[in-house]
């Protein structure tokens, strides 16, 4: 079994991984139908903060390391394959520095099924700004602050294709906990959430296993996603306990969750919808949107494509994303050139309060295998009674530059 | 009597044949090398996309593409992208149709996304080269209207020359000349026109090998943009047609796993 977030442990798997990349980087392909990678990337990151932090310990800027190895063999012709993603940070942050495999997972192929087991990431929805439907992995909240990055997840995962979709099912054996920041980390608490301050519904804890199951399909200008879960959240849910003190609580939910895309010509209607109920807190929330592209603008090879969602939660206050009832706008720029260099401009905002966050993401290429990307991110008018209200001061302009192999 | 009976007739489908307008010969070439490469099931390549800048700076891509031939509607392609390394493992699914949109499905592998896109990008530059999506699709018959232009030999070989214009109001071009080898109906030659019908690019094809006795593929395709200076050369290497790739080969499992 996984071991309880013991961090030696990720360490030495980790650095035995990083010793392969670095030394055995390459490619290897038989004509026995096997194929052999190593590959990956190392970087390094720059976060400056604009404000000095709420709270004591907290610094402005932040130097940071990350290196993410990567495994793949095969045999059989692609009909078995064993895949491993390893992931690394070193951060001013003890919190933030962490270990992770993202994948270690056997998979078996066998014309139109496969069955995978292991630690894997899945992703499932359509929308850009929230992902709502998306449940099977925890997210890897130290990581990043939108929530992109997720942990790996133990299941076993058997996918089935037919005429009418694929069908998927998945037994998830160990639940992962959120990870937040510590005591000198930003985009946190007034208070740090140490192991003792969270609590399950289930007496068995992380053992409780959750299940999952989605039918996906496509017709026309359609494509479908109709998903069940059922186990542990991975949204904790924040409570005062008789002390006065917060504690995360992680509850057994059930979940059914639907995603839906048009693609129609150059634009595409999206929406995704979940209702969630467990013994103490039922809710529903909805992302519904449309992207519109335009392409090749006057023959500069340069694509503008323009985004909006609107945003309901009714949790409204509750919700832990703060995206109660907001709308999500911006610009994504793809130059299309050797660089691919692109950027992604947007903001979302609170229809009701004053809250408004804005976003600027950009990434260019350098030569062959460096890539340079920059992320921007404003808390701006953070309504008191929202939950951001905590981050309010953790305005921040990252940079970053990543070695690829 | 009979025998000028036979004359008659004889002048007469002569004129007939001769009254067969530049159009329909074009699309009668046309349909002939699309039935020509009819019946190579499938097939599976592995590309080296060489960029060349105005000042001669180069920078290689490497890729893979697999392709499922089908005759009721247009082809199914997987590409995946091995080079440059920050990309690897994104991949793209398309169901070519022989009339209206393609449906088109990108993976992402770093967020395990498999993502609809919208096929509406015909014009614009495949992955920063001189080669617009719409050079690199399949080329099905009913995508554009045709023209004979004359008969030329080039390189040593005796071609057709078609004008076709794209159906598509989206594409980049105006017009195509096609050079069509007359014996296996293989491409030698493209130009494509501006929408202001000014030259634009010109694309050699070259070492060509054939594979299961008549299907005739290029080892090399050489894109050179007139206005811009810049070129795209495209090697095909480790050509496969044995491999008897099917439906589920292109489904969006399959388009995930082809991300390695």
């Amino acid at each position: 079994m996984i071991p309880k977030s013991n961090p030696n442990w990720w360490r030495s798997i980790f650095s035995i991984s990083l010793l392969f990349l670095l030394g055995f980087s390459g490619i290897a392909q038989n004509s026995n139908g096997t194929y052999t990678e190593f590959s990956g990337y190392i970087g390094f990151d720059y976060r400056q903060f604009f404000n000095d932090g709420l709270y004591t310990g907290q610094k402005t800027s932040y130097p940071s390391f990350v290196v993410q190895p990567e495994f793949l063999h095969e045999w059989n012709n692609g009909d078995d394959r064993l895949k491993f993603i390893g992931f690394g940070r070193f951060d001013r942050d003890s919190r933030r520095t962490h270990f992770d495999v993202r994948e270690l997972y056997y998979q078996k192929v066998k014309g139109n099924w496969e069955l995978s087991i292991g630690l894997k990431k899945i992703f499932w929805g359509v929308t850009e700004s929230v992902h709502l439907v998306d449940i099977i992995n925890q997210t890897d909240f130290v990581e990043s602050f939108d929530g992109e990055e997720k942990l790996g997840q133990p299941m076993v995962q058997f996918s089935y294709t037919t005429g009418i979709g694929t069908f998927d099912l998945f037994y998830l054996p160990y639940f992962r906990k959120r990870v937040f920041p510590g005591s000198r980390g930003r985009l946190r608490t007034p208070f740090i959430i140490g192991e003792s301050d969270v609590a399950f519904e289930s007496q068995a804890e992380e053992t409780r296993p959750s299940f999952g199951a989605r039918w996906s399909t496509y017709t026309g200008p359609f494509d479908i996603g109709l998903s069940y879960f059922s186990g542990t959240g991975r949204e904790p849910f924040f409570r005062t306990v008789n002390n006065g003190d917060f504690q995360l609580f992680y509850g057994v939910i059930d979940q059914v969750g639907l995603d839906v895309q048009a693609t129609t010509g150059p634009m595409l209607w999206k929406v995704e919808t979940i209702v969630r109920k467990s013994d103490f807190q039922d809710m529903w929330a909805i992302a519904a949107g449309f992207e519109y592209s335009f392409y090749n603008i006057a023959e500069s090879g340069l694509d503008i494509g323009v985004v909006a969602e609107y945003l309901h939660d009714d949790r409204g206050l509750l919700s832990f994303s703060s995206l109660d009832n907001d709308v999500f706008a911006g610009a994504r720029f793809a130059f299309n050139d050797t660089q691919s260099t692109e950027f992604l401009v947007g903001g979302i905002f609170d229809l009701e309060k004053s809250t408004t966050l804005w976003s600027i993401e950009g990434s260019r290429r350098f030569g062959n295998s460096w890539k340079g990307e920059i992320e921007m991110r404003l808390f701006d008018n953070v309504d008191p009674r929202e939950f951001l209200n905590f981050v309010r001061e953790d305005s921040f302009l990252q940079i970053s530059l990543n070695k690829y192999f | 009597m009979r025998r000028t009976i036979l004359t008659l007739i004889g002048v007469a489908v002569a004129g007939f044949a001769m009254a067969q307008s530049p159009e329909e010969k074009g699309l009668e070439i046309a349909k002939a090398a699309d039935k020509y490469d009819e019946g190579f099931g499938s097939s599976s390549t592995k590309l080296t996309m060489i960029l060349t800048n105005k000042q001669g700076q180069e920078s290689t891509r490497y890729m893979s593409n697999q392709t499922l031939e089908l005759t009721t509607d247009g082809d199914k392609s997987l590409i995946v992208f091995n080079s440059p390394r920050d990309v690897k493992g994104t991949a793209t699914l398309t169901y070519t149709h022989k009339e209206g949109s393609d449906d088109q499905w990108l993976y992402l592998p770093a967020v395990k996304r498999v993502k609809r896109i919208s096929s509406d990008n015909k014009s614009g530059p495949f992955m920063g080269s001189e080669f617009a999506y719409e050079d690199l699709s399949s080329q099905e018959v009913e995508k554009y209207t045709y023209k004979f232009i004359k008969e030329e030999a080039i390189n040593g070989v005796d071609t057709y020359v078609i004008e076709r214009d794209p159906v598509d109001p989206k594409s980049g071009y105006a017009r195509q000349l096609v050079w069509y080898n007359k014996e296996n109906y293989r491409l030698e030659k493209m130009e494509f026109y501006d929408r202001k019908n000014a030259l634009l690019k010109t694309l050699e094809y070259s070492n060509y090998n054939v594979y299961k006795e008549k299907h005739w593929r290029a080892g090399e395709m050489n894109m050179v943009n007139h206005q811009t200076g810049k070129k795209t050369k495209l090697i095909f290497e480790d050509y496969d047609f044995g491999l008897d790739l099917t439906a589920d080969d292109f489904s969006q499992n399959s388009l995930r796993r082809a991300s390695r």
